[in-house]
């Protein structure tokens, strides 16, 4: 046997299996790199293969057909602008990864003059484009894209980030209260190191412009904390706004007060500062994924359109939502079959194992129903359309009251949960020091009263779950682990059981294990090897990453049945590979893993069979999830190499099989009733009711720019082994929260102490504030940090 | 010491101007994407060797 020596892909960076695709003395491993190559040599764009080795992704995949862009009014859902000489559109192109992508895509305009404008926003994997529609159209650009190898991914549920506005305006609101802060305390430095009695007109002015610093920081900048109070006061819960509001409410009186009549310097700087470090709390919690998207149902998952059949034979593409019941429907192979459907015409091969787990493909004969989301593996079909895509099958799930409703079962917050008696406390002890001063002197009673609240307002309480949380987000994600919002941490530190999906959770999606069961010689090897190269479907390819690197021999007389497999001669041998239907006639065995069966000569020689495979390192994690948390096992698919699974968890009883998306919402809910707190974890569309009823739904994918379920986390397949270590993180980082808030509370003692005899200086308040906010974000970033290191997760 | 006056006045409208540019760039979009452009000036015009250049068809 010769040794190849291995040729990597100049476009990829893929192991090219063939000598044959060559140009420019560079080797490509499929016809679309070498495609790219081309179109971007001749377009000049070489500088694209300068900027990073192998930058291109494997063109090595079904490419979507973007004849539907021509409907206008399909069309019209992308465009943002559009007039008789431009328009203006937004793609979102998953396949941006590195600086050659942004180097390309900005200087489309070399390879079609008809584009005058566009631009990459490299984080939100989005690409801005203005083109003349005179000169070129949507789809010609959306087929440019795909031929230079970034295939726009176009959905029914908007993937595109518009730029909208934020609606709380965060940044301006911190910027406003940076300047005023600044401005306040400088002027408030005078006052603190004393003026002497010549001065005391500066005393004055300088009062009066810090009074006028504190208006737009507490009108525009902290307006939130009162509206957020006013809500928390009508819905009878205190939240932690409400005790802020009151201080920063008190802040201005006092400061505003002081000045009129003349008793003192005022709060300004406190003021200032307060609603500063509080909107940096804010800003360090806001983490915005703008690849990622936690909010995705069915829509995105479907085509936009579908191609109709007309009156007389021919197909027009149709918006999915205008799909009426009764047309009938072209669904090409490798497409998804957007409603539930009558099969007209074809073999149907379904690959359902994202809508119900199920890994196997299923055969389907004429005129049953096929349920929407099943993705065609074999030829062509047609079918009838029996109900619409929002009434179907797959997206009744949707209709579950587990959507309808805001989850109330989630655990509060611990800041909530303290607030409410901290507000009490704070409240009763005030009105108590203001009722014991009264009798005797009511200035200082007022002046006590006042200071309370001041002193009071939980400032270094309300910081220290945004850091805390902050620095936590940022560690689950540089462990590829991505958290919707901080309160995700919370849920996590009180789960006491998980919930596991089987396919594409505890299985790869794409790593099959595969055998041969028959004795093959080298000769025959090659022969399968030779023969499978030709093919695209799934289970060839896996027979030949199973088989390279060998030899190829030629082939003739190739064909391919769809559905059933392949023939051809090979070596003067008659080939044929395919399921046993093709092999032998049909009739034998019928297991449990795919099975592809070879004769050669008619001699039948034996199969390969593909099984999946458990995540690597999975069985280690599951053992030690099961020392401290129930685990169970839940699946569509019908019970398979169970016995690895069976050594994974503590009893058999612990795995389901053959259930639907309802059986797994309705099992969450079970354990829910029983007062469990639920992790669950899954990957496709049949596990979206269960995430979403799940305390945590986290959802596990190979590749984070999939489609994945709405959900409260996303996953990366690679870290499913750091779950254990995710868990007990988030458990210390709410231990963490639990000690910051004591040392908030021993710095509100000493303050109060002062307080209570009517002693508060501005200058104690203003000391008192940043030291305690400064400890607690010490304290916070550097305990987080650490316990990320003692529990070995990336920093 | 009245000069004070006259200085603080300075420094806070020098401070409001700074916010201006600050709410100006702000709105104009230059806080949306805070990491292409750093990409993007790095970008040469030219990366190709001069043997290649010479190759390099016209547009």
């Amino acid at each position: 046997m010769d040794i190849q020596t291995q040729t990597l892909c100049y476009h990829c960076g893929d192991l090219c299996l063939t000598e044959n695709l060559k140009q420019d003395e560079k080797n490509f491993c499929c016809s679309g790199c070498l495609n790219v190559y081309s179109i971007l040599s001749n377009g000049g764009l070489n500088n694209y293969y300068k900027l990073n080795l192998h930058p291109g992704d494997s063109q090595d995949k079904v490419i979507g057909k973007f004849g539907y862009l021509d409907n206008q009014e399909i069309a019209a859902k992308l465009i943002h602008y559009a007039d008789a000489q431009k328009i203006t559109v937004t793609f979102y192109i998953p396949s941006i990864h590195c600086s050659s992508c942004i180097w390309l895509l900005e200087h489309l305009n070399t390879i079609d003059s008809a584009i005058q404008e566009n631009r990459v926003d490299f984080l939100k994997k989005q690409v801005y484009i203005q083109f003349n529609p005179q000169q070129t159209s949507l789809k010609n650009i959306a087929e440019l894209l795909t031929n230079i190898g970034y295939e726009p991914l176009i959905s029914l549920q908007d993937v595109v980030n518009k730029d909208v506005a934020k609606k709380d305006n965060l940044i301006p609101k911190i910027a406003v209260a940076g300047f005023c802060f600044g401005n306040a305390m400088l002027l408030s430095f005078p006052a603190y190191f004393g003026l002497s009695a010549s001065d005391a007109q500066f005393g004055k002015v300088f009062s009066l412009l810090s009074l006028l610093f504190c208006l737009p920081s507490v009108f525009y900048s902290g307006w939130d904390y009162f509206k957020r109070a006013y809500q928390s006061l009508k819905q009878k819960n205190l939240n932690i706004d409400f005790p802020l509001a009151l201080g920063i409410a008190v802040l201005l009186i006092r400061t505003l007060s002081d000045f009129t009549f003349n008793t003192g310097d005022g709060f300004a700087d406190s003021l200032t500062g307060l609603v500063f470090f509080l909107l940096i709390g804010k800003f360090v919690q806001q983490k915005t994924y703008h690849h990622l998207s936690f909010e995705r149902d069915y829509r995105s998952f479907f085509p936009v359109a579908v191609d109709v059949f007309e009156e007389d034979g021919s197909t027009k593409p149709v918006a999915l939502e205008k799909l009426k019941e009764g047309d009938r429907i072209l669904v090409k192979s490798l497409e998804i079959i957007p409603a539930d459907a009558i099969l007209l015409k074809g073999d149907a091969l379904i690959d359902f194992s994202f809508v119900t787990g199920e890994s196997q493909a299923i055969e389907k004969v004429l005129g049953e129903i096929i349920y929407a989301g099943g993705r065609q593996t074999a030829g062509s079909l047609e079918l009838e359309v029996v109900r619409l895509v929002s009434q179907s099958y797959l997206t009744g799930l949707w209709n579950n009251e587990a959507f309808q409703k805001i989850n109330t079962n989630k655990t509060k917050t611990f800041v909530t949960q303290v607030s409410h008696y901290f507000s009490l406390v704070l409240l009763v002890l005030a009105t108590s020091t203001l009722l014991f001063w009264l009798p005797q002197n009511w200035q200082t009673g007022l002046n006590a009263f006042t200071a309370i609240l001041i002193i009071a307002c939980p400032c270094a309480l309300a910081l220290s779950t945004p850091f805390t949380m902050g620095a936590a987000l940022s560690i689950f994600d540089k462990n590829k682990f991505y958290l919707k919002n901080t309160d995700v941490v919370e849920e996590m530190a009180a789960v006491d059981t998980i919930v596991f999906d089987k396919t594409g959770t505890v299985t790869h999606s794409e790593g099959n294990n595969i055998a041969f069961k028959g004795l093959l010689n080298l000769k025959e090897k090659e022969i399968i090897y030779s023969v499978c190269k030709n093919s695209i479907h799934p289970l060839s390819r896996k027979i030949c990453d199973f088989l390279s690197p060998i030899k190829t021999l030629k082939v003739q007389g190739y064909q391919e049945h769809l559905g059933t497999g392949i023939s051809a001669f090979c070596d003067d041998k008659k080939i044929l590979i395919g399921n046993a239907n093709l092999v032998m006639d049909g009739g034998l065995l019928i297991t449990n893993a795919p099975q592809v069966h070879v004769s050669i000569d008619d001699n039948y020689i034996g199969y390969f069979e593909i099984r999946q495979q458990l995540r690597p390192g999975l069985k280690n994690t599951l053992n030690q999830l099961n020392n401290t948390y129930r685990t169970f096992l839940i699946s569509g698919d019908k019970p398979q190499n169970s016995t690895d699974l069976n050594n994974c968890f503590k009893n058999n009883s612990d795995l389901y099989f053959n259930q639907s998306p309802q059986n797994k919402l309705d099992f969450i809910d079970y354990q829910q009733q029983q007062d469990k707190k639920v992790l669950m974890l899954g990957d496709g569309l049949n596990d979206a009711g269960a995430l979403k009823k799940s305390n945590v739904g986290i959802a596990v994918t190979d590749n984070i720019n999939n489609f994945t379920p709405g959900s409260d986390a996303i996953l990366d397949g690679q870290s499913l082994t750091l779950l254990p270590n995710f868990l007990s993180f988030a458990k210390s980082t709410v231990k963490i929260i639990h000690l910051s808030f004591c040392i908030a509370v021993c710095y509100n003692i000493v303050g109060i102490s002062f307080a209570l005899q009517g002693k508060l200086s501005p200058l104690i308040a203003a000391i008192l504030m940043p030291v305690s906010t400064v400890t607690i974000i010490a304290f916070t970033s550097f305990a987080t940090h650490f316990s990320a290191k003692k529990h070995k997760l990336k920093l | 010491m009245t000069i004070i006056f006259f200085l603080i006045a300075c420094s806070v409208i020098l401070a409001l101007i700074f916010l201006g540019a600050f709410f100006w760039a702000h709105n104009t979009g230059q806080n949306k994407d805070l990491y292409t452009p750093s990409v993007r000036i790095l970008f040469d015009d030219e990366l190709l060797g001069e043997e290649e250049e010479k190759r390099k068809p016209q547009i």
